[in-house]
């Protein structure tokens, strides 16, 4: 038990997927503009990555590797990830159309999220089971998520703040994720 | 190599069919008149009108918050079209409009920046870096995006010239 708790909280600290992998950065710097859509945006990668990460090491373990498909890897993985993100897609039109809305074109681009196929690719790497897979796929989405609120929460005091005319924008959004990531080094101290 | 080809394609199909599938019991009842309007708009997403893409238009348009004229690349045709769909009038003497237009490159100012084919919605306008830009009048919607962008001024709109490929007869007048 301990073992799954570890993981979980390894991969969605210690080895943040987005300030110590630098995997899906995108969505990251364009949706973190309030957190309400972060929070949404957030919840559509956790399904997206947590059902990619699970549909994937099935279709790696039971129809690649015994056929012996391997180099048709990533080929598999990119196609499950689209039909995943469109279904996600569809889902939050119907259920929910004002976040479809604020989401708008972060959505379908989910499928482009490299932190997604990046998952997918490292449970392969590392052997996991498939309840390993799914804790690993949901430990990252988690850490995302983490990231992606800590950070819409900072953008939204930065909007009201003065920042000089030099630095207004994007410069300053990267400047504050860098120290995000600087204090995210600091769960390297864990030791799990 | 035949197990490789089986198994994509039965992947393929299966998540298709579950796709088709979601798709049927996920479906939105849009607005019908919203889409109606979508398919009349130019829907080359211009933004001129400052709603996200020719269906936001559409859909301010049928909601009442937008005035029929707020497409300046359909111009009057799109505008007259729309309010007799709506059953509005409108008032058309604030379109400067005389006839379709498109993007003209004039050979002799074009430097060959590429500013312009890097802004057109529909990829209308053909040329390399360094190379005499031109517009495909097929593809053009005269949407003018493209004018303010170019720096030598060598982009103008002008009315679409009749070659031999394109002439119609005149519609006959009603006696």
């Amino acid at each position: 038990m301990s073992e799954f708790l570890l993981l979980l909280l390894s991969t969605a600290l210690v080895n943040n997927v987005v300030l110590i992998k630098f995997l899906g950065l995108c969505p990251v710097m364009g949706v973190s503009k309030s957190v309400d859509s972060a929070f949404g945006m957030g919840l559509a990668t956790t399904f997206v990555i947590t059902l990619a990460a699970g549909a994937s090491w099935m279709l790696d373990n039971w129809m690649l590797q015994p056929l012996g498909l391997g180099y048709l890897r990533i080929l598999t993985f990119i196609l499950v990830i689209a039909a995943v993100v469109q279904f996600t897609e569809m889902f939050i039109k119907k259920a929910s159309p004002g976040l479809y809305q604020s989401l708008g074109i972060y959505l379908p681009l989910i499928t482009t999220n490299c932190a997604v196929l990046g998952v997918a690719l490292l449970n392969v790497e590392q052997k996991f089971s498939l309840f390993k897979s799914l804790l690993y796929g949901f430990g990252s989405a988690l850490g995302f998520t983490i990231v992606l609120l800590i950070f819409a929460g900072l953008r939204e005091r930065i909007a009201l703040a003065r920042v000089p005319g030099a630095f207004a924008g994007s410069p300053i959004a990267f400047v504050t994720i860098s120290l995000l990531a600087l204090a995210f080094m600091g769960f390297s101290g864990l030791n799990v | 190599m035949i197990a490789a080809i089986l198994s994509l394609t039965l992947l393929g199909a299966a998540l298709g069919i579950i796709l088709g599938v979601a798709n049927k019991f996920l479906a939105v009842e849009g607005n019908p008149l919203v889409d109606e309007l979508t398919a009349m708009m130019p829907g080359s997403n211009c933004g001129q009108c400052g709603f996200p893409g020719c269906s936001g238009a559409a859909a301010a348009i049928a909601d009442g918050s937008a005035a029929p004229t707020c497409c300046p690349p359909g111009g009057k045709a799109l505008a007259t079209a729309i309010a007799a769909k709506l059953g509005l009038t409108v008032d058309l003497s604030g379109m400067s409009d005389d006839g379709p237009k498109i993007a003209v490159v004039s050979e002799e100012l074009c430097i060959g920046c590429c500013r312009c084919s890097k802004v057109c919605p529909t990829d209308a306008i053909l040329g390399a870096a360094k190379q005499i830009h031109n517009v495909f009048r097929e593809a053009c919607t005269g949407c003018s995006s493209c004018i303010e962008k170019c720096p030598t001024e060598a982009l103008a709109m002008k009315p679409v010239p009749v070659t031999l490929q394109h002439w119609v007869m005149p519609k006959p007048v009603a006696a």
